[in-house]
């Protein structure tokens, strides 16, 4: 198996099964770790970093969890590769720059991934489909005590996990849920909603578009605190202010579906229309676009259609997706082309 | 009025920058401000915040606290304020004094209470029961209960006898 086998796989998260799919499009934990006695990424010499490299490898080859996975060098993949991993949200955006001495660790369903010299030694990642926050801690948390077996970790009893950046140490844990919220952001109530969330001592951004505008109404909720709290409570948190969310976003779309159904329906009839028959559209109104023709499938106003559909089409209209669909590199104006086909022959 | 930087087109941006009690005004025309925003944005991430926030374990002697390094890594805690990364697992033990603060104002806790690793297991269990029974004591002198501090006082000195043999 080779990534190339991923482009016709559903990554977990296109899969929009599991609790409250409608409006959760996927939950993620990330663990940071290093290796005991060894400097950071950034501080680490060539030698060093192999080193990790090899130790990296060694575990995952020992592992029960991880026997199947795939190890890949970074440096041995093209730059459309490497975005290509980014855009499945395999690793960060970071972790595709200066690609010498790091890896990705992933397993063939796509559900665990590991970043090897990232910022921490090792980033591990587990990502589910729905609000299944729970379910991610309980497989990384064994993951994480497997590779402890064979990889000391950096750890001090009085601040947990010691990680690059102090931000991280503690739990050096990362929860995340990836929410689709357009009738929060239609009536105006995201705002407000946002700067709450801030004030409880937790994340949330825009998964698609730069700074303060969020593309596709897609938002990631995730813990700012990683010490002086266990790792259970941290999950709990972030899956109580989702449920909030969740209930938020459900009861203004029933507010919307009665008090107006026209606009509604006028919205997502327009969005369909749009890209049935756009001959060039770009990425940011894609991303708007698809992201009211989810909305119209979760409330029953488009037919014959699922939601794992309109899901994939945000992922395969990514460029590097669009390129890797071809085989080969296109320039801006040719990929608008390409995605404005992909679209009309999916949601044909 | 025209903009301070190109002084061609109209200023419609005016921006206020104070560094170091100095004020400076600021009038841009749109291109020239976005150029000027770019450029701010690239010097204030993360790790800035951090320096800013890195200050805070410096007191008295800011000078020296810069120059503590790490004896495992080399790493200084002036460079710790400027990358806003830590050289490695040792920074955490060198920086400590600088640290801890620091610490206390990102997470609102010094101290860890989740998972331990299995290989740290241990010792790790007996520090923190140490530190849970020093912090019972205080409160049982503090209420006058001696009788119990007394008790606590012996479980103390007991696992610091067994921490010290350990090593």
């Amino acid at each position: 198996m080779t990534i190339d086998d991923f482009l016709d796989q559903d990554t977990e998260w296109l899969k929009g099964t599991g609790p409250s799919a409608n409006i959760v499009m996927s939950s993620r934990t990330r663990l940071a770790r290093n290796i005991d006695k060894m400097p950071f990424s950034n501080r680490a010499n060539k030698q060093q970093l192999e080193d990790v490299l090899n130790m990296a490898e060694d575990a995952v080859r020992r592992s029960g969890f991880l026997k199947n996975a795939l190890f890949i060098r970074l440096k041995n993949l093209s730059e459309v590769d490497r975005v290509f991993l980014v855009e499945r949200h395999l690793m960060s955006p970071e972790h595709a720059k200066n690609a010498e001495y790091k890896a990705l660790i992933v397993d063939p369903k796509e559900i665990v991934s590991i970043m090897v010299n990232e910022e921490d030694h090792l980033r591990i990642q587990v990502m589910q489909s729905g609000l299944n926050l729970t379910e991610c801690w309980r497989i990384i948390d064994e993951i994480d005590t497997e590779l402890s077996k064979t990889l000391p970790f950096a750890f001090s009893a009085k601040w947990g996990y010691l990680t690059a950046c102090p931000t991280n140490a503690g739990t050096g844990l990362r929860g995340s849920t990836m929410l689709h919220l357009p009738a929060l952001v239609f009536t105006g109530q995201i705002g407000k909603i946002l700067q709450a969330i801030a004030k409880l001592g937790m994340n949330i951004r825009g998964l698609y578009g730069e700074g303060t505008e969020a593309m596709g109404n897609i938002f990631q909720v995730s813990n700012q605190i990683s010490m002086g709290i266990t790792e259970e409570d941290v999950i709990d948190n972030i899956e109580r202010i989702t449920n909030q969310l969740i209930s938020r976003e459900d009861a203004t779309r029933k507010m919307l579906l009665t008090k107006n159904k026209e606009g509604l329906v006028d919205r997502v009839s327009r969005a369909f229309g749009t890209l049935k028959s756009a001959h060039i559209i770009n990425s940011n109104e894609t991303v708007t676009l698809l992201s009211a023709i989810r909305l119209g499938v979760d409330l029953g106003l488009i037919k014959n259609m699922d939601r794992r559909t309109v899901n994939e089409l945000f992922l395969l209209t990514q460029p590097a997706h669009l390129q890797k669909r071809e085989g080969k590199l296109l320039n801006a104006n040719d990929r608008d082309v390409k995605r404005a086909d992909i679209v009309k022959e999916r949601l044909k | 009025m025209k903009c301070d930087i190109c002084g061609n087109r109209e200023a419609t941006v005016h921006l206020t920058e104070i560094v170091n009690d100095k004020v400076t005004k600021l009038h841009l025309c749109e291109e020239c401000a976005k150029e000027k925003g770019a450029e701010m944005e690239e010097h204030f991430g993360l790790s800035d915040l951090l320096a800013g926030l890195a200050d805070l374990g410096a007191g008295i002697e800011p000078d020296l606290s810069d120059k503590v390094k790490c004896p495992a890594c080399g790493f200084t805690y002036s460079d710790f304020k400027k990358v806003g990364r830590l050289g490695c697992g040792e920074c955490y033990e060198a920086f400590k004094k600088q640290l801890a603060p620091l610490l206390k104002r990102i997470h609102s806790a010094d101290r860890h209470v989740g998972k331990v690793p299995l290989t740290a297991g241990k010792t790790v269990k007996d520090t923190r029961t140490l530190q849970e029974l020093r912090v019972r004591m205080e409160k049982a002198i503090q209420f006058e209960e001696f009788e119990e501090a007394a008790k606590l006082r012996d479980r103390i000195k007991e696992l610091e006898k067994k921490d010290e043999n350990g090593k």
